[in-house]
This record gives C-alpha cells, sequence and structure tokens, in this order.
C-alpha cells in the first residue's frame, strides 16, 4: 500500500500567506478579502468546548482593540457553519458576548493543511492553537503554536500587533517585555566606524550594540 | 452561510449591500455606506455578482435590475 501519510506544510515567517477560499460563518471568504488589513488568522480544535469558549470570549471583548490597529479576526476549526452558528449563538445566549468575527469551516481541513494546524501528536483530528499574524500585503509575520490544554493571551497577540506596526513604521526593534509607550531598540550599528559614534549619538546605551531610545509618535 | 440562499432570498446584510450600490461604487465606497468591514462586502459582491445581482466594472460595482428586487 502506498504511503497514506499527507505531507504537513508548515508556512514560515516571510512567506506569502497560503490562499485560501472558505465557507465561514459569515459567508464565502478568500484570503485576499482581507488585503489591506492586518490580520489574525487562528485555529481551535473544536466548538462547543471549555478552553475554546473562553478564547472566542477574550477575542471578542478585544475585538475593538484589535480594529483600533486595523486588524480583523478569522476563526477556524473543523467544525460546520452550523456548528459554528449555534456556537456563537450559545455564547451569547450563555454570557452575552456576541462573536463578530467570521469563523472558517474547515471540514475538509484544507486551510488547516496548508496553514500546518494539524498536529497529529497533540490530535489526529482536531486543530490546535494555532494564530498566524498576517499583515496587510498578505504576509505572515508571527506564528504562534499552543497545545489544547493551554488557553492563548489575546493581550500578548494585541501586543505582538503593536511591536509588529511599530518596527515596521518606525524601523525599530521592540526589547523584551515590550509594551506600547516603552523605549525602543535602534538597530546596532554595522560597521566600526558607525559603533564608534553610536555612544555619542544621545541614546540609552548599555554598550555600542544595545542602545534604547524614546519614540516621538 | 451563502448571503444569496439556494431559494434566491438574500441576508440583511447583502440587502445592505445591494442597496449601497444602487449608484455605482467601489467595494471600499459600499463597505462605508453599509456599514460593513471591508472583507465582507468583498465577499458578498463576488456572490452576488455570481448570483447576477450586482455587476461588476473596473473595480466599481452597480446593483443589477434583478438585484434592486430583492432590496424591498
Amino acid at each position: 500500500m502506498e504511503n497514506e501519510e499527507k505531507e504537513i506544510k508548515m508556512p514560515l515567517l516571510g512567506d506569502k500567506a497560503p490562499d485560501f477560499e472558505a465557507q465561514t460563518s459569515q459567508g464565502s471568504l478568500k484570503l485576499e478579502d482581507f488585503r489591506g488589513s492586518w490580520l489574525v488568522m487562528f485555529s481551535h480544535p473544536a466548538d462547543f468546548t471549555p478552553v475554546c469558549t473562553t478564547e472566542f470570549m477574550a477575542f471578542a471583548q478585544l475585538y475593538e482593540e484589535f480594529q483600533k490597529r486595523n486588524c480583523e479576526l478569522l476563526g477556524l476549526s473543523v467544525d460546520s457553519t452550523s456548528s459554528h452558528i449555534a456556537w456563537a449563538r450559545n455564547i451569547e445566549e450563555k454570557t452575552g458576548v456576541k462573536i463578530p468575527f467570521p469563523i472558517i469551516a474547515d471540514g475538509n481541513k484544507e486551510v488547516a493543511m496548508k496553514y500546518g494546524m494539524l498536529h497529529p501528536g497533540q490530535s489526529k483530528t482536531e486543530t490546535i492553537r494555532a494564530t498566524f499574524l498576517i499583515d496587510p500585503e498578505g504576509v505572515l509575520r508571527l506564528i504562534l503554536y499552543y497545545p489544547l490544554t493551554t488557553g492563548r493571551n489575546m493581550q500578548e497577540i494585541l501586543r505582538c500587533i503593536d511591536a509588529l506596526q511599530t518596527a515596521d513604521k518606525h524601523h525599530v526593534a521592540t526589547p523584551a517585555n515590550w509594551k506600547k509607550g516603552d523605549k525602543v531598540v535602534v538597530p546596532p550599528p554595522l560597521d566600526q566606524e558607525s559603533a564608534e559614534a553610536r555612544m555619542k549619538e544621545g541614546y540609552e546605551c548599555i554598550d555600542w550594540y544595545l542602545c534604547k531610545k524614546e519614540l516621538k509618535e | 452561510m451563502p448571503c444569496v440562499s439556494p431559494d434566491g432570498s438574500v441576508t440583511e446584510s447583502a440587502k445592505r449591500v445591494l442597496l449601497a450600490a444602487v449608484e455605482e461604487k467601489s467595494a471600499e465606497e459600499i463597505a462605508k455606506a453599509a456599514g460593513l468591514p471591508l472583507f465582507r462586502v468583498r465577499g458578498s459582491v463576488r456572490e452576488l455578482v455570481d448570483a447576477g445581482l450586482i455587476e461588476s466594472r473596473n473595480g466599481t460595482y452597480r446593483t443589477t435590475e434583478q438585484g434592486k428586487v430583492k432590496i424591498v
């Protein structure tokens, strides 16, 4: 018998996000429909499960914060559109939290395969908690994989959007535990002359290769 | 959940798109007029074009006579 195992594709940072056309709880959508916006595309194992419900509520409660950052949300699981609709209605009925973003019904796992959302070591049938941050040009900028048992931190996802948008706008990097308003890292000098000059440029420096500055918005 | 059902009926958001596109508009202009996210308008107009309820011309959209019937 031929090897029946399908190749699992793992997209990489800097790649164009794989195209798709999928049925969602808000109609048929293509990746290209999101061009011009940042997109958080995320998978969850299954509708009507406890950790996933807390994640959806947390995403919904921060929806306005994502919108302020020109960022849309798009969920995905292998459940049907009817299941997604029923689950969203149940969350609203039981908690008062409305799910405002679309959810892909990826029954044939076509999108999940393209994005490497199936990790057989975790589950042979369900998608793991994968999160893809895609920029307005459709490039994959950040990937987070969480196991089935661990709910994501949506504030961390917002922080990552802030960091990437800040890096793009100001051509800087952001240090550990950075949050919006904190000092940013100045790109290190690439030659000896610049390294010697760096210490006199008015930045807050530990040494020539680690200097920070305030951002003027 | 398509915005055009097999029986030919359209969703409320699709009606808003059809109403906004009675005067020829871009997807961005329709999104603003209909109060819908741009991604959703792009998805909806694709379905509405396929159903013959909107016509597409050089990046703009206009509701067809068949589409106007669905608005009411």
